[in-house]
């Protein structure tokens, strides 16, 4: 029987077992929408920008480690979603986004909402496709699934011109592919890996520098055995958290420019580095030419392209973190004794006392302005029994929900690391919130960079989707102000937001529900109520507006060398400043 | 340094726009680009002349590599190989002209392939050097028109047997 190629569509995704399918319709796609419509197997998410969609996708994805799939219009609906490609090309998300098109006969017409699809994407997919013969479609729709799920996963977009939705072809759905120049590397070379495993036996001072590769290649178990087995202390990376247990003794926390003093100073000190699923981004490696100086590199990645791009790597394997760890594993198991830990006890007194001395800290007042790391704190305390998924949005209250919600396990966290994307939290949040609808999902975000999608919370509640958003009130793009404090003498340029909007009124406009935070002493109790209530929420909480986030290695600075605290003139500056003074407006307006 | 770097590819549309956009938006160097089919036809190659240091060179090759429409990548420079490049010049030619243009044509082994009164159109295929030193000669004759193919090149088959390769060296 011929189907057409909308139902062919529809066939493929329940092949692939999607479930949930994030979208907006518009003139193109109508064939795809009302034959979607008219079934009950793939649910469909309206939302409200094609942003939101594509950012939802990403959620479900890093939350059920399956390929997103999100399905926008042409023309505009297209260069909306390009920000979500992009934001998960940065960071190798598995996803497929389907497009629609004009029909072939007026492609490079300049039809009514045309735009040239597969160009705009080629920069921010891992591929992408335009389907010019129905006959075609299914096959297409194969490979697209395959390629974004296998290999260093990534975003592809299938392209499908309107006349080609709606012409006829006989449905098989290939049981296999084979793509001659796509042949990813699975199994790392034996004989490195030998290298490796002496290594690290001989290595005084080794340190596990993990990121999210470990968390796509389903290795969190392999990599706790190997850190167990060896005693070596575990780094994480922004997107590697999760990897491994946040409060496990071996844990340092995240690297990098806002990382613990232990994990950078760990890195800065080492004489092995081993780099698992991670790729040595310039917010980890700081000055590259004063990076791990002393450290011999051991670098495990399915990506050839990240093995040598920024630093010299001494021991290279290419292949999947999972199977190369569990091979890594087999040696050490054959060889690991005591001697290790006798080798490597001046390393761990060193690093012991480094997160002695220099631990995590802020200065919260009994009936002081409310700290934002206060907010984190007990958020964390309050949920981490219900094993939460938690996103965040981009800025200040990401790095501090990265230092203190510590989890436990991996594909918990949603966050935006190698884009930056403001305005990823919500959307991503409510992807992860489709796929687990009884799951405790929370999104840690600012006020700047909440407001980049909230029109999502038009999907939430219309959905049915209870995430609940906990916002950092400070009144500024925070991370913009603290740079500004730090380099650019205080001049608040377009950093200051004001008191606008009212959070709470703003939730009850969509028929969410909104509650505030007013004194430090209210924050449980709130939170509380905001977990306990099925609905969306959110939480505005007015935080001290002018806190910072440390440690901070500034840019291209090198690793040891970290700020800790605001620097005297600004602590002068700042102190028992609990409101934006006049003179900061000023600045703002003479800006 | 430059290197001569040999793709193989799959013949369809876009991809020599995946090629080319890796390279823009890498920031590699592009010095010349040649693309055509090859006996299959369902693949193309392609040419790339490009520079850069070892490790540059080493990320050119991997990024290649990692395009999901490139089947092989050599790096030509890592082994011994033969390039050329055609280049076809239209050159000003008036009264004594012709001849000194005729001298020229002799001297590289090139052809002319058009002629009017006022004219002649030179073909010459060489190394780059050679390519340039006729153009050199050419000049001052007035060069109305000049393009180039840039290189192509492929690979020398490497010499097996000891005694080819000293038969070789007595030759030389």
């Amino acid at each position: 029987m011929k189907l057409t190629g909308a139902e062919i569509f529809i066939e493929c995704l329940k092949r692939e077992g999607v479930k949930t399918v994030f979208a907006l319709p518009g003139g193109v796609v109508l064939k795809i929408f009302d034959t979607l419509h008219q079934q009950k197997d793939v649910e469909v998410i309206l939302t409200r920008h094609e942003q939101g969609a594509g950012h939802m996708a990403e959620g479900y994805a890093k939350a059920t480690g399956k390929a997103g799939v999100c399905l926008v219009t042409s023309g505009p609906g297209m260069t909306n979603v390009i920000t979500a490609l992009a934001d998960a090309y940065m960071d190798s998300v598995p996803m497929v986004c389907f497009s629609g098109q004009v029909p072939t006969s007026l492609i490079g017409n300049d039809a009514f909402q045309e735009a040239d699809n597969v160009g705009l994407s080629r920069p921010c997919t891992k591929y992408n496709f335009l389907v010019k013969d129905v006959n075609d479609l299914a096959a297409t729709i194969k490979e697209a699934f395959y390629i974004a799920t296998t290999g260093r996963p990534g975003p592809v977009l299938v392209d499908i011109p309107k006349d080609v939705s709606m012409a006829k072809a006989e449905f098989t759905y290939p049981n296999s592919v084979s793509i001659r120049g796509y042949n990813p590397t699975y199994d790392g070379n034996k004989w490195q890996i030998k290298q490796a495993a002496e290594a690290i036996m001989k290595a005084k001072k080794p340190i596990l520098y993990v990121g999210g590769g470990v968390i796509f290649s389903g290795a969190a178990q392999e990599l706790l055995e190997l850190a167990e087995m060896t005693q070596i202390p575990v780094d994480m990376t922004l997107m590697g958290l999760g990897a491994f247990p946040g409060e496990h003794l071996l844990s340092l926390g995240m690297l990098g420019m806002h990382g613990t003093y232990q994990a950078n100073m760990a890195m800065h000190y080492s004489d092995l580095v081993i780099a698992i699923g991670a790729r040595f981004d310039d917010r980890v490696t700081g000055k590259v030419s004063e990076f791990c100086p002393y450290a011999k590199v051991i670098h495990v990645d399915i990506d050839p392209t990240s093995i040598r791009k920024n630093i010299h790597v001494d021991i290279p394997i290419v292949g999947d973190c999972r199977t190369v760890l569990r091979e890594l594993n087999q040696i050490l198991r054959a060889t690991v004794n005591g001697e290790q830990k006798d080798l490597r006890k001046p390393w761990w007194d060193q690093i012991r006392e480094w997160q002695q001395t220099h631990p995590l800290t802020f200065h919260q007042e009994k009936n002081g302005p409310i700290k934002p790391q206060q907010v984190v704190k007990r958020l964390y305390e309050l949920t981490k029994d219900r094993d939460p998924i938690v996103s965040t949005d981009v800025g200040q209250h990401q790095m501090w929900a990265a230092q203190y919600f510590k989890l436990a396990k991996p594909n918990r966290w949603l966050t935006s690391g190698g884009l930056g994307t403001m305005g990823f939290g919500f959307p991503a949040a409510m992807g992860a919130q489709a796929a687990f609808r009884d799951r405790l999902v929370l999104c840690i975000a600012g006020d700047g960079s909440v407001q980049m999608n909230m029109q999502e919370m038009a999907t939430a509640v219309v959905s049915k989707l209870p995430v609940k958003i906990v916002i950092l009130n400070n009144g500024f793009h925070g991370m913009v102000r603290q740079w500004q404090d730090l380099f650019y003498e205080g001049r608040y340029a377009s950093s200051y937001l004001d008191t606008t909007p009212d959070f709470v009124k703003l939730a009850d406009a969509y028929g969410a529900v909104g509650l505030r935070v007013k004194t430090v002493g209210d924050l449980d109790a709130v939170l509380k109520e905001a977990l306990a209530t099925d609905k969306p929420v959110i939480v505005d909480v007015p935080t001290y507006p002018y806190e910072n986030c440390y440690p901070m290695i500034p840019a291209g600075g090198c690793n040891h060398e970290m700020i800790l605290e605001d620097p005297p003139e600004l602590k002068k500056k700042q102190s028992g400043a609990a409101k934006v003074t006049p003179e900061d407006k000023d600045t703002v307006l003479t800006a | 340094m430059e290197h001569i770097i040999s793709v193989t590819v799959e013949n369809k549309f876009g991809v020599l726009s995946r090629v080319a956009g890796l390279f823009s938006g890498r920031g590699f160097n592009i010095e010349s680009l040649s693309v055509a089919p090859t006996l299959d036809p369902s693949m193309s190659q392609m040419t790339i002349v490009t520079s850069g240091d070892e490790r540059i060179i080493e990320q050119i090759v991997k990024q290649l590599n990692k395009l999901i429409d490139v089947i092989k990548v050599v790096d030509l420079n890592e082994t011994e190989f033969v390039s050329r490049e055609t280049a076809i010049i239209k050159v000003h030619t008036k009264d004594a002209d012709r001849a000194e243009a005729l001298r020229i044509v002799d001297i590289f082994r090139a052809n002319v392939i058009d002629s009017t009164p006022s004219t002649y159109t030179i073909e010459v295929s060489g190394d780059p050097k050679k390519i340039e030193a006729i153009i050199n000669l050419l000049q001052p004759l007035g060069i109305k028109d000049l393009v180039r193919t840039g290189r192509v090149a492929v690979a020398r088959e490497p010499v097996r047997s000891a005694a080819i390769q000293a038969k070789k060296v007595a030759r030389d």
